[in-house]
C-alpha cells in the first residue's frame, strides 16, 4: 500500500462517498456545540422538520457569552442570557447532552472535550469555532465549521470537504529555558505569516514537539488556524495514551486495549509525502511576543519592531502602518519595557491547569505592578477546582491576580470581561485582532510565562532574567 | 439559497489586508439567535465612533461608492469562523467579494450564503483598485456560469476558479444539507460497516 500520512489515512477512514465532482462526504465523529455558533443550527432543523441524527456524536457547553464573575447568579446582559437559554432549550428538545453554566464540567469547549477523554486519536471533530484545531494535538482531524455546517453535521452527522493538501512542520532540538509551546507556535506563524497555511492541514513533528505535553500540544495546534491552516495534529504517542487512560470518556477496560491498538496505527508513514514541508531549530527560538494586529506580526521579545523598510513584501505597507498606529507603537521600537495595563491569563490556547501550574510556580513570593490589572480564568470548572486544590488561588491572591469561573472571558470582547479602549493588555489568548479583546484594546500575544513577567514587573519583560 | 449567475454593478474597495472576521462583525454583536439584521454592524469600528457617529473616512460612509460587489485585501475573512461575517456582508446587500486570496472558513461559509468569493491575481486586484478609486461609477460583471470577471471600462477580464460543485449549487440555489439528506442510506451503510475501534 502506498504510504500515507497520519492526515491522510485518518482522512481516509472517513469518506462516505466520494463523488466525481464532488466534495467528500466525510463522518463526523464528535461534535461539539456552544450558544453562540448553534441556535441558527437548530432554527434550520425545526424549519426543516429534522432531528437530529445521532445525539450521542454532539455535546454542548456555553463558554463564549457566560461570565466569569458571579456565575451562580442569572446573567445579567439579556441578549447573552437570552442565547445561553436558547442553547439550554435546544439541547433539551433535542436531546444533546449539556454541560452548562453550574455543571461541573462547564468550561471552554476546547478545553473540556480533552480533560473529559471525549477527544480520542483518530476522530474527525468539527465545532462552529475556529480553535477546534486544538484537538488535533491528540491526533485527530479537528477543524472549524460555520453555522450552515453545524446544521448539517445535525442532521445528517456529515460535513461536505475538499481534501485540504498536506503540510508538515518539523521543529528539532531543545527548547530554552523559559521558552514554551506558545513561543513555538508563535515563532512558526510569525515565519509564515497569518495566512501563510490556508489551505492545508498541518502535521507537527520533531523532536521538540513529541517532548512537549498534552497541555502544551495543544497551545500549538490550537493556532493552527492563525496561520490560515484548516487544522493541525500531532500524532499520538505514550503521552497522548497517558494522559487519556482514566478520564470520564475514555474507553475502559478490553475496550482501551482495543483503542489503545487502532490509536498505534496512527502515525505518518516513513515515505509519506507531503505538499510542503517547513523545519525549524528549536534553538532559534525565544521568548515571542506580537507586537501588531494579526499573529502573524509576531518578534523575540529581545528584537525591536521591524521598521517598514525590513518588509518583505511592499503591499504590507498600508496594513503595516494601520496596525502599528492602532498599537500606539513605533517602527523600530523595543517591545521590551513597553508597560501593560491589563495581563489575561486565559482562553482554550493557555488555560489548562499546566499553564496555571507554570504561573504559579513563578508569581509564588512576587507581587504584581501596582497600576496592573490581572486576570487568571481557568479554561473550565475543573481546571479551576484542581487549581484550589493544589493552593494554586493563593498563590494567586497573594500575588494579586485574580482568578475567576470558567469561560471565554477577555480573548473575544464579547462577554463582561473586556480590555477598555486604549489599553494595553498582555494575554495568552490566541488573536490580537483590532478590538478582539473590546473596542480599542492593544493586544500582545504571549506565553502564560511572559505574561506572568510583565504582571510583575508591569512591562513586557524576558522572563528568562527572572528565572 | 438566494440564486447566483452573473452580476454587473459598481463596487466598493477596501484595500486592506488580513481583514479578520473581527472586524467584519465584531464578537459583541453575535449575541442574535436568528441570522437577521447583521448588516448594521457590518465593519462596526471601522464605520462608526464609539458615540454611534459614522467616521468619514471609512469607505461605506462615503457617498461615491456603492454596489453589491465588495472588492479587498489579501487573506479576507482570516480568524474566527462566524458564519455571522457572511450573514453581515449578504444582509448589506454584497453578493461578491473580491480579492487576491480568501480563509478557507470564510469562503466555506459565504458559499453556503449565495455569496460568491472571487479570487483574482494580485496584478488585477491593483488594477481593480485603481478603477475604482479613480472612477467610482466603473462597472465591473461577474459572470459566474463563464467564470469570469471583467472591468467593463476597457474589457479587461480574468477567470476565476471555483469548484464545479458549489457553481452548480450557486446557480441552481441548492444548500448543501439538500445532498447530504439525500445520501441518508450510504451514511447508515457506513457507519454500519465500519470496524474501527473508535467510539
Amino acid at each position: 500500500m502506498k504510504p500515507r500520512t497520519l492526515f491522510d489515512k485518518i482522512w481516509d477512514s472517513h469518506v462516505v462517498t466520494s463523488r466525481p465532482g464532488h466534495p467528500d462526504v466525510l463522518y463526523i465523529d464528535k461534535h461539539f456545540i456552544h450558544e453562540v455558533t448553534s441556535p441558527q443550527a437548530f432554527a434550520g432543523l425545526r424549519r426543516r422538520g429534522l432531528p437530529v441524527f445521532r445525539t450521542n456524536r454532539t455535546v454542548a457547553t456555553a463558554d463564549h457569552n457566560v461570565p466569569t464573575k458571579d456565575q451562580h447568579l442569572p446573567i445579567k446582559d439579556a441578549l447573552s442570557r437570552m442565547q445561553v437559554e436558547t442553547l439550554t432549550k435546544n439541547c433539551a428538545d433535542f436531546g444533546i447532552e449539556l454541560y452548562g453554566l453550574g455543571h461541573p464540567y462547564q468550561g471552554i469547549v476546547h478545553v473540556i472535550g480533552p480533560e473529559l477523554g471525549i477527544t480520542q486519536p483518530g476522530m474527525t471533530i468539527v465545532c462552529g469555532d475556529s480553535h477546534t484545531s486544538t484537538h488535533g494535538a491528540f491526533g485527530t482531524i479537528a477543524f472549524g465549521i460555520g453555522t450552515s455546517e453545524v446544521e448539517q453535521v445535525l442532521a445528517t452527522q456529515c460535513i461536505l470537504q475538499y481534501k485540504p493538501k498536506r503540510m508538515k512542520i518539523e521543529v528539532n532540538g531543545t527548547l530554552g529555558k523559559g521558552v514554551t509551546s506558545k513561543d513555538i507556535i508563535l515563532y512558526i506563524i510569525s515565519k509564515i505569516s497569518a495566512g501563510g497555511a490556508t489551505g492545508y492541514f498541518v502535521e507537527y513533528a520533531g523532536s521538540a514537539i513529541r517532548s512537549l505535553s498534552m497541555e502544551a500540544r495543544m497551545t500549538i495546534c490550537n493556532m493552527s488556524i492563525e496561520m490560515g491552516a484548516r487544522g493541525g495534529l500531532i500524532a499520538p504517542d505514550q503521552t497522548t495514551f497517558e494522559y487519556l487512560k482514566g478520564r470520564p470518556f475514555a474507553p475502559q477496560g478490553e475496550a482501551w486495549e482495543k483503542a489503545l491498538a487502532y490509536w498505534q496505527t496512527l502515525y505518518t508513514d516513513e515515505e509519506a509525502e507531503f505538499d510542503r514541508v517547513l523545519t525549524f531549530d528549536a534553538a532559534d527560538i525565544e521568548p515571542m511576543i506580537t507586537y501588531g494586529t494579526n499573529p502573524g506580526m509576531g518578534i523575540k521579545i529581545t528584537d525591536r519592531i521591524p521598521t517598514a523598510n525590513e518588509l518583505a513584501d511592499t503591499s504590507e505597507l498600508p496594513s503595516f502602518r494601520k496596525s502599528l498606529e492602532y498599537m500606539g507603537l513605533r517602527e523600530g521600537a523595543p517591545i521590551k519595557g513597553q508597560p501593560v495595563d491589563y495581563v489575561f491569563i486565559g482562553s482554550c490556547t493557555n488555560s489548562r491547569i499546566e499553564d496555571l501550574r507554570q504561573v504559579a510556580a513563578f508569581v509564588k513570593g512576587k507581587k504584581k505592578a501596582p497600576h496592573v490589572e490581572v486576570w487568571v480564568i481557568p479554561g473550565s470548572q475543573q481546571v479551576r477546582k484542581q487549581a484550589q486544590a493544589e493552593g494554586l488561588d493563593r498563590i494567586f491572591a497573594e500575588a494579586g491576580f485574580e482568578m475567576r469561573g470558567a469561560g471565554c472571558s477577555a480573548c473575544l470582547g464579547m462577554n463582561e470581561d473586556k480590555i477598555p479602549p486604549g489599553k494595553y493588555c498582555i494575554s495568552t489568548s490566541n488573536r490580537n485582532f483590532e478590538g478582539r479583546q473590546g473596542p480599542g484594546a492593544r493586544t500582545f500575544l504571549a506565553s502564560p510565562l511572559s505574561a506572568a513577567a510583565a504582571a510583575i514587573t508591569g512591562s513586557v519583560t524576558d522572563v528568562r532574567e527572572m528565572l | 439559497m438566494q440564486k447566483f449567475t452573473t452580476l454587473i454593478s459598481t463596487a466598493v474597495p477596501l484595500a486592506v489586508e488580513n481583514i479578520d472576521t473581527d472586524q467584519i462583525i465584531p464578537a459583541r454583536f453575535l449575541k442574535a439567535t436568528t441570522r437577521e439584521g447583521f448588516g448594521e454592524n457590518l465593519f462596526r469600528d471601522w464605520r462608526y465612533n464609539p458615540d454611534g457617529s459614522p467616521k468619514p473616512d471609512f469607505v461605506l460612509n462615503n457617498p461615491q461608492y456603492k454596489g453589491e460587489i465588495l472588492v479587498t485585501g489579501k487573506n479576507f475573512g482570516c480568524g474566527s469562523s462566524r458564519e455571522h461575517a457572511a450573514w453581515a456582508i449578504a444582509d448589506y446587500g454584497f453578493r461578491v467579494v473580491v480579492s487576491s486570496f480568501f480563509a478557507d472558513i470564510f469562503k466555506n461559509n459565504a458559499l453556503n450564503n449565495g455569496i460568491l468569493p472571487v479570487v483574482v491575481s494580485d496584478a488585477f486586484l491593483k488594477k481593480l483598485f485603481a478603477a475604482i478609486e479613480s472612477h467610482p461609477q466603473t462597472q465591473i460583471e461577474v459572470n459566474l456560469e463563464q467564470q469570469t470577471i471583467t472591468l467593463l471600462e476597457d474589457g479587461s477580464q480574468e477567470s476565476f476558479d471555483i469548484n464545479p460543485y458549489k457553481k452548480t449549487c450557486l446557480i441552481n440555489g441548492y444548500d448543501d444539507i439538500d445532498y447530504l439528506l439525500s445520501l441518508k442510506a450510504e451514511i447508515e451503510a457506513f457507519e454500519n460497516g465500519r470496524l474501527t475501534g473508535q467510539v
